[in-house]
């Protein structure tokens, strides 16, 4: 362990070398890397925490900065996750960084967040909000929630039991999400960038507190905080009525319950070799959207190669075929890729997925190798 | 009797915080109807009540003085 960078903090009354090794052990995801992202991504990277995941699928632009403090005028147009990585590596090299440059959604969520033990919400939407308390419910995954309009935020853990064994989570204050334009995002509404910057940062020291058992973490309680006035407010929060609301106890359940999420995802069909086989015959265009480098490496000329970070490009091509499947490791990705096909074809067009990706059919990829 | 109101967001601007008279209104779902005839705008909000810092999820009983909260969810990050 580095002492001289955390020598600030192993001195405090209260916090020791055990509390910087529960940081270093500790594995973090942050959703979002925007207002309440940077500043949390910032601290947890300076403060030792082991494994942080980054995951926001948007790029820089030049009207973030005023909030989005990890990134400087020259990241604009660069993905979010490549330069926040970029700066944290500066910031601390002994932490390691996972980065996914792609949204969350319903088909993906579920095995990235079980990767981790804590998870950060610092998205800017309802449909993310909802999707991954869902999701921490299910898997039984502490949440720091955080949300912000214009010159106040709302800050709070979900997921977590307090001392009478009781959790709750944010369909415990909201049961259903309001529908869309019912609430205006930052976009539309303004916000005054030091305001996520104090909430996020009051995230990472939520996430903080629970990975080293210091202080008392706002479980079961909701923090309002107003910045033209530097007042806050403190709600307890009760389990709600049963039969208020329905959390998913499976896989199946969860998918059904945010089925509607998102008009795309209906025409998005997940397969498996079997029906790649089937779709490689009536001359389906395959994709690879693993990055170059990655093995095994496939026959380039069944399988076509256009890497994630070069998608972009790619989609301004037009395609002739009607099927494209889309590949990658763990069918993640590929999702991802999939989606932004479908929101150029629309339905002109069937795409699919390879459900589980190489690491699922591996015997399969063996006979497929350049 | 008397009961101060703390409204956050979009509340805020369509109500002041401050203490309100609710003469012979003495619990939360009496409180609700009262509340959104005064301000039509908050009947269709979302919005949670807290009686003293407390989440209310069902009709609960409100004394005199009670600081009575009107949250908002919030989306923005």
């Amino acid at each position: 362990m580095n002492t001289e960078r955390y020598h600030r903090q192993l001195i405090l009354k209260g916090f020791n070398s055990q509390s910087q090794q529960r940081l270093t052990a500790a594995n973090v995801l942050v959703v979002g890397a925007g207002g309440l992202g940077c500043p949390a991504l910032q601290y947890l990277t300076a403060v030792g925490v082991g494994h942080i995941g980054i995951i926001d699928h948007d790029v820089v632009a030049l009207s973030n900065l005023h909030r989005q403090i990890l990134f400087g005028t020259r990241d604009v147009g660069k993905l979010k996750v490549v330069a926040a990585e970029e700066r944290l590596k500066a910031l601390n090299p002994d932490i390691q960084f996972t980065i996914y440059p792609y949204k969350i959604q319903k088909f993906n969520i579920l095995d990235l967040l079980a990767q981790y033990d804590y998870i950060l919400d610092a998205t800017d939407n309802f449909q993310s909000r909802y999707l991954i308390n869902d999701a921490c419910m299910l898997l039984n995954r502490p949440l720091v929630f955080a949300a912000v309009a214009r010159y106040e935020g709302q800050l709070a853990v979900f997921g977590v039991s307090d001392d009478q064994g009781k959790k709750t989570n944010y369909r415990d204050l909201f049961p259903i999400p309001p529908s869309k334009g019912e609430i205006p995002n930052c976009e539309e509404n303004g916000v005054l960038g030091v305001l996520p910057g104090i909430i996020g940062a009051m995230q990472a020291a939520e996430v903080i507190k629970l990975i080293t058992g210091i202080g008392k973490p706002l479980i079961n309680k909701i923090l309002s905080y107003d910045l033209l006035t530097q007042q806050f407010y403190e709600i307890k929060i009760a389990q709600a009525p049963a039969n208020t609301y329905q959390l998913p106890n499976t896989e199946i359940e969860f998918l059904e319950m945010h089925q509607t999420d998102n008009h795309l995802e209906k025409e998005l069909i997940e397969i498996d070799t079997l029906m790649l086989e089937n779709l490689k015959a009536s001359h389906a265009l395959i994709i690879d959207v693993r990055e170059i480098g990655e093995s095994p490496r496939l026959n380039p000329i069944v399988y076509k190669q256009v890497p994630m970070s070069e998608f972009d490009g790619f989609l301004n091509q037009e395609i002739v075929q009607e099927h494209i499947v889309l590949i990658c490791q763990h069918g993640i990705r590929s999702v991802a890729a999939a989606e932004q096909l479908q929101e150029k074809y629309g339905d002109t067009k069937k795409i699919y997925s390879l459900k589980g990706g190489l690491a699922r059919y591996q015997a399969f990829f063996s006979n497929q190798q350049a | 009797m008397e009961v101060k109101l703390i409204c956050f967001g979009r509340i805020a601007e369509i109500i002041e915080n401050k203490n309100i008279e609710i003469s012979d209104i003495t619990e939360t779902d009496e409180f609700k109807i009262h509340i959104e005839s005064l301000y039509p705008a908050l009947k269709t909000m979302k919005y949670k009540i807290a009686v003293n810092q407390e989440l209310i999820q069902q009709n609960t009983p409100i004394t005199s003085n009670a600081i009575i909260a009107l949250m908002p969810p919030f989306s923005g990050g």
